[in-house]
């Protein structure tokens, strides 16, 4: 298996499909010539051409309604947000239209868009250009959301996006683009959306990350071991549909758990995953769930309130502590 | 000043209550000792009277809900008082405090806006002493083992009984008994012959359990697991109590003398002949009571109950008999107090009215023993030889043996069952 980044991965996947189905197109700020913010999209103008790699003006709102009007008649979309910060203007094409229009129009509009881009707490870009947005989307029922924490996950994740008939909002953690690691070879790689990933067997505590805490997590979990606590680590990968019995299942075993986020704690995907958990695993647990999120603040600039508001190795360990009684 | 209306403990074994009924309004004025609700609590519905001389305010729960001792359930004040610093918090209190302390806990003030996303700003819980903290899954565990969870100490936060508590717990080595209550769980196990024919599990629905039914569950389960039960049975001919039925009813109809007052009254007088068995096993002592005051279970509506018939070895047959009609008709109306259910050093459970020829009964703690009253009938018995038709009643006396052995039960039985075949020794 190749060791590539995510950021590659991403481009295989946009890449590979784009070639398998010429349906797929892909617009957004800055994504043809300039070959993506991100680079993302480095190569594609020049080897799929401008009618199918379209550089748009600096409108959210329009671009993400001409992506579904594209839907509607058969072309499969990748809209590509420069950043998710930048989603916020185009919510009344996303939520209002693209989620809804199965649904309103009786079942006769599909509507096969992907909306892509980095998205979570970034370097230094202070509280407008540095937040994580997954609970928005996730609260509206249409949208589908997905969030890969490895490249392997975001080639497979993205490819099934890619295919996938229904609106699905891909964000990709901005800090991880560089992340490395093993991708398995072939075009036939696909992920299914909504299944969750044991990423580590353990039997005192379960952690349950996403995005940029998997690897915090991960941390946390070897750090606890040396400590005597085994802990499990799940990644839904996809927060809506949620493999909430994948977590359940794992909860029965450990009968403790702390969600780890990035994002503000109120309303949030850990407050969901956690009433979901009490609903169904109630008589397992053995300590209060625990929530480990970002700070309940507009993300600062400062580089030491920054590192603050966003949740390290440190607290998820001092979390599980707390639900496995060990302090 | 404004004041919380407590959960008033009303009975000795009361852990919560049910507001049955409110016999006043919110917004309607009410005086010190004035009826302020209906409370239903493990045995009885009580009356609760108002500690305070003011109007109303807020009623904290409704009808038909529970709230364990020591929650607010209500609060008095003045008309136009503010007592918003009072309906602010809802914990659990151990006992009504000063209005005065408890508005300084309450909430208050503007969150920075950025700050804290609408979560109140959480005051400090005090360390709960009456209410057992528990983790669901050690609950759980509790439940399946048949643990009691009031014999353990919680070592997680605020004293909370979680998995490591219990599992120390099932880890102790039990106390086995020769009788060890095991052999008779096993013996009341069905057959694998009667295995149910259909495979799929029955439907079911769920009733919420009454204070009644969940008193009776909580108290039970502390008999037969910790406390180490052994039975003996004895056959008794019968003939001569019944006819000394008879002739007293004959004397007088309204009498109404039934045999269970008689087995009362032998019960009575055999317990003070073995005082070993009018006792209970206490912590570090073993208790022997002066009396023989005799609980009496009692049947009612969805639960039972058992009324004490105090110093029964002093009272004469007419007396137990009216006092158990009396005690028993209010019991079904639920209108016993306190004091006429707790206490009693020695039970007796009678089913033969339900044909039952002979079974066991659990023990009332810290009672030392309990007589199950099997019914009378005709059977063939020999005499000399001979047989007869006699009137057979069957016993069986459950024990603590932590207090009572074999022998010592059984000389008991002895006596019971001399004095029942030859009831003129009560006159003797």
């Amino acid at each position: 298996m190749a060791v590539i980044t995510i950021r590659e991965a991403l481009n295989q996947a946009i890449r590979e499909e784009m070639l398998r189905d010429e349906n797929v197109f892909l617009m957004g700020e800055e994504v043809a010539a300039y070959q993506g913010a991100y680079k993302v999209t480095k190569g594609l103008l020049q080897e799929l051409g401008s009618k199918r790699v379209i550089d748009t003006p600096i409108t959210e709102l329009g671009f993400a309604g001409l992506g579904v009007g594209a839907a509607m008649v058969g072309l499969r979309p990748i809209i590509e947000f420069m950043t998710f910060n930048f989603s916020i203007l185009a919510t009344d094409q996303i939520i209002n239209s693209a989620a809804k229009m199965l649904y309103m129009s009786g079942g006769q509009f599909k509507i096969p868009i992907v909306f892509r881009g980095p998205g979570g707490s970034a370097f230094q870009v202070s509280s407008q250009h540095s937040q994580a947005l997954e609970s928005w989307f996730a609260y509206f029922p249409g949208l589908k959301v997905v969030m890969p924490s490895t490249p392997a996950y975001a080639k497979g994740l993205l490819k099934s996006s890619i295919r996938d008939d229904d609106p699905v909002i891909f964000i990709e953690q901005e800090r991880m683009y560089g992340n490395k690691g093993e991708v398995p070879e072939g075009e036939d790689f696909t992920i299914p959306l909504g299944v969750a990933d044991i990423k580590r067997e353990g039997t005192d505590v379960t952690i349950v990350a996403r995005s940029l805490m998997v690897p915090v997590a991960l941390k946390a979990a070897d750090v606890l071991a040396s400590q005597g606590v085994s802990c499990e680590v799940v990644d839904p990968r996809t927060i809506r549909p949620l493999d909430i019995g994948t977590i359940v299942e794992s909860v029965k075993k450990t009968n403790r758990v702390v969600v780890a986020e990035e994002t503000h704690p109120f309303c949030g995907v850990a407050a969901e995953i956690s009433t979901e958990i009490m609903e169904r695993a109630f008589d397992y647990l053995d300590a209060p769930v625990k929530r480990v999120s970002g700070a309940d603040v507009p993300m600062p600039y400062a580089k030491k309130l920054e590192n603050l508001a966003i949740p390290g190795v440190e607290q998820v360990v001092a979390a599980v502590r707390e639900v496995a009684y060990l302090d | 000043m404004a004041t919380q209306v407590v959960m008033p403990k009303l009975s000795p074994t009361m852990e919560e209550g049910q507001l049955s009924r409110w016999l006043k309004k919110e917004g309607e004025t009410v005086a010190m000792g004035e009826p302020l609700a209906e409370i239903d609590t493990d045995k009885a519905t009580m009356e609760m009277q108002a500690l305070t001389t003011g109007v109303l305010r807020k009623i904290l729960i409704k009808e038909g809900e529970s709230a364990p001792l020591g929650q607010p359930i209500a609060i008095i004040g003045q008309a136009e008082e503010d007592i918003s610093g009072l309906l602010g918090q809802q914990q659990p209190q151990a006992k009504a405090e000063p209005a005065a302390q408890k508005a300084e806990a309450a909430p208050q003030g503007q969150q920075p806006a950025a700050g804290n996303g609408g979560k109140p700003a959480v005051t400090k819980q005090p360390e709960s002493t009456g209410r057992l903290i528990v983790s669901p899954l050690a609950a759980r565990m509790a439940a399946e083992a048949g643990i009691d969870l009031r014999s353990l100490n919680g070592s997680g936060p605020g004293g909370r009984i979680i998995k490591r508590d219990i599992e120390s717990a099932l880890s102790q080595p039990k106390a086995v008994s020769p009788e060890s209550p095991a052999r008779h769980l096993r013996a009341v196990e069905p057959s694998p012959a009667y295995a149910p024919v259909t495979a799929a599990a029955s439907a079911y629905r769920d009733e919420p359990a009454s204070e009644m039914r969940r008193t009776i569950a909580r108290r039970l389960v502390t008999s037969l697991g910790p406390v180490p039960h052994f039975f003996l049975t004895s056959e008794i001919e019968m003939d001569r109590a019944a006819e000394m039925r008879r002739n007293i009813n004959s004397l007088d109809p309204e009498l109404k003398i039934s045999i269970n007052d008689i087995i009362i009254k032998i019960s009575a007088a055999a317990l003070l002949q073995h005082p070993q068995v009018n006792a209970s096993y206490q912590d570090k002592a073993v208790r022997y009571y002066n009396h023989a005051d005799i609980g009496v279970a009692v049947a009612i509506e969805d639960g039972l109950t058992t009324p004490v018939v105090r110093s029964a070895e002093q009272k004469s047959l007419s007396q137990i008999a009216r006092e158990v009609r009396d005690l028993a008709e209010r019991a079904r109306n639920r209108k016993l107090r306190p004091e006429e259910y707790t206490g009693a050093s020695f039970s007796i459970s009678n089913l033969g009215m339900f044909g039952i020829e002979e079974f066991t009964a659990i023990i009332n703690p810290p009672e030392g023993a309990i007589l199950a009253v099997g019914a009378m009938s005709a059977k063939p018995v020999v005499r000399d030889n001979e047989i007869l038709v006699r009137q057979m009643m069957r016993v069986t006396m459950s024990c603590d043996h932590r207090v009572i052995d074999g022998a010592t039960g059984a000389k008991f039985l002895q006596t019971l069952k001399k004095y029942l075949e030859n009831p003129l020794y009560l006159v003797v």
